[in-house]
């Protein structure tokens, strides 16, 4: 697996590069990205319900354990790196940051002709992938939405927290 | 030969070295908007920049292309392999005349480097910027760098942009002077996921990008079938489509390509056709010409970007053989073609 010593543009809390195993779970999650996109739409409605009762538990009390859960949930099942902007709803559900070069708009010229990254022979390219996921979705077409520059300042911090913050200041 | 061609008098100024004079509607004072804008089938040439510290370099390899191409590519460490500095590079081309295209890839720097190194080039005269992702440095002479990759290409064309149109950096501050820009994007036809590289260039648009140039093309059919879905999309009227194409050496070249430069992509066809030629180099260049009358006719490619690499000397030629011109003459320093050069054309 000398392949994956190589290093790769965003790899936070030590984690390798790629997952040296086989990212079979993260396949699992692009393959049914459909559903995934369901059971995401109806996680945000719990946390807009929620998002009071977080409030007054105070959210910067929740941002360590509800990180930690985040980090193992979306680890789980996408290989998550907590870079702290997520936007795997536009990515077909195939997390952006697993691509060495951490492109969030598209592939790079460099995919192989049998789909696998440039970088990493091995590992299927993370936007053939997110392509192919957007696909099996009812709102893939943001997969064409031009998305700004990632903020490295939300780095290891908790996405559901903060859209959490966002639903708890949004007017009824 | 058409000796007497004078270039369009819209990409002549009174000093080469300064901007030419504004023209409504366009985004920046280069020549290659110039062309492109009106219609003219346009040619670019890749110029790969010394590993020297040396000026005078840069001008000997500039030289190659002189009159006979509209823009020239200076690549930001191609291959991931460190050479002179694209800034520099463009910065020293227009001090001669030169339309300069300023590549930037997003893996050697962040978005400050990156946002400075705009404003510097432009103030310096460059008016083509090419916004790319960049190979990855596994595949460089510094494999053990630590790769960038602060932005991407896409995000890295909004951001000029809107430096350009709305004269601010990313972080919303006032800039005094935009850069005056012409802004360029890179895409691969070639290589998977084949149906999303049309929607990706859609993207590219839509974040800024005003011209394209592509990978070296080989394969014709695949092209076509890229072009066809741009079309349908209307990309080719939203964006100058350039094909990348270039001589390849020998059938071994071409195989050490295949196997080694990320995103190249020669169909057994090509390799065959080359293993079977007496003078490989020679039927290289044959299919190069024929790849460039092809793409010539091709509705929405609006020019070619000839990538020469080790064989610059040969653009000239190649150029010149296949006609595409049609007897426009690109800028040159001297407006009357040296004649010595026209004479070991028709020589060679």
């Amino acid at each position: 697996m000398t392949a994956f010593l190589t290093p790769s543009a965003f790899e936070p809390r030590g984690k390798r590069p790629p997952p040296e195993r086989d990212p079979w779970m993260r396949t699992w999650s692009v393959r049914h990205s459909g559903f995934m996109e369901r059971l995401y739409r109806s996680f945000e409605t719990a946390l807009a319900i929620a998002a009071p009762i977080l409030a007054r538990i105070g959210f910067h009390r929740l941002e360590r354990p509800v990180g930690a859960l985040e980090a193992g949930v979306k680890g789980l099942l996408f290989d998550c790196r907590m870079c702290g902007d997520c936007v795997l709803s536009k990515t077909g559900m195939s997390c952006p940051m697993n691509c060495p070069k951490a492109l969030r708009n598209g592939p790079c010229g460099g995919v192989r002709a049998d789909g696998n990254c440039e970088v990493y022979p091995d590992m299927r390219c993370v936007w053939a992938e997110a392509y192919e996921g957007s696909l099996r979705m009812r709102e893939g077409g943001s997969i064409a939405d031009v998305l700004p520059p990632i903020n490295h300042a939300l780095k290891g911090s908790s996405t559901w927290m903060r859209l959490a913050r966002e639903k708890a200041k949004a007017p009824r | 030969m058409t000796a007497a061609a004078l270039p369009h008098p819209h990409d002549i100024g009174a000093d080469p070295a300064a901007p030419l004079v504004d023209l409504p509607g366009h985004s920046s004072r280069g020549r290659l908007e110039r062309v492109l804008r009106r219609g003219e089938f346009a040619v670019t040439a890749e110029l790969s920049p010394p590993d020297s510290a040396n000026l005078e370099d840069v001008e000997v390899r500039a030289r190659n292309f002189e009159g006979w191409v509209d823009g020239i590519n200076a690549t930001d460490g191609s291959g991931a392999h460190c050479h002179m500095s694209s800034v520099a590079v463009s910065a020293i081309l227009t001090r001669i005349g030169y339309s300069p295209v300023m590549q930037i890839s997003c893996r050697d720097y962040n978005r400050i480097a990156i946002q400075g190194n705009v404003l510097g080039a432009a103030a310096l005269g460059v008016g083509n910027v090419l916004c790319l992702t960049g190979d990855g440095v596994q595949c460089g002479d510094h494999p053990e760098a630590k790769p960038v990759f602060d932005l991407d290409s896409i995000s890295l064309l909004s951001i000029i942009r809107a430096m350009r149109d709305e004269g601010r950096f990313l972080s919303g501050r006032k800039l005094t002077t935009p850069p005056r820009v012409f802004l360029g994007a890179a895409e691969n036809p070639f290589a998977p996921p084949h149906d999303f590289r049309v929607i990706r260039l859609a993207k590219k648009i839509d974040a800024g990008a005003q011209f394209l140039q592509t990978q070296y093309c080989f394969d014709l059919p695949m092209l076509k079938s890229f072009m066809a879905r741009a079309r349908d999309m209307g990309l080719d009227k939203r964006c100058f489509i350039l094909v990348g194409v270039g001589p390849l050496a020998s059938a071994k070249a071409a195989r050490w390509m295949r196997a080694n430069v990320a995103g190249v992509h020669i169909p057994d066809a090509v390799v065959a056709r080359l293993d079977r030629a007496a003078d490989q180099k020679a039927e290289g260049k044959r299919i190069c010409i024929e790849m460039i009358r092809e793409l010539r006719e091709e509705p929405g490619v609006a020019g070619v970007h000839v990538m020469a690499y080790r064989q610059e000397q040969t653009v000239a030629e190649i150029v010149h053989e296949s006609g595409v011109l049609r007897g426009r003459a690109p800028w040159r320093r001297d407006f009357i073609p040296k004649m010595q050069a026209v004479e070991s054309l028709e020589a060679g």
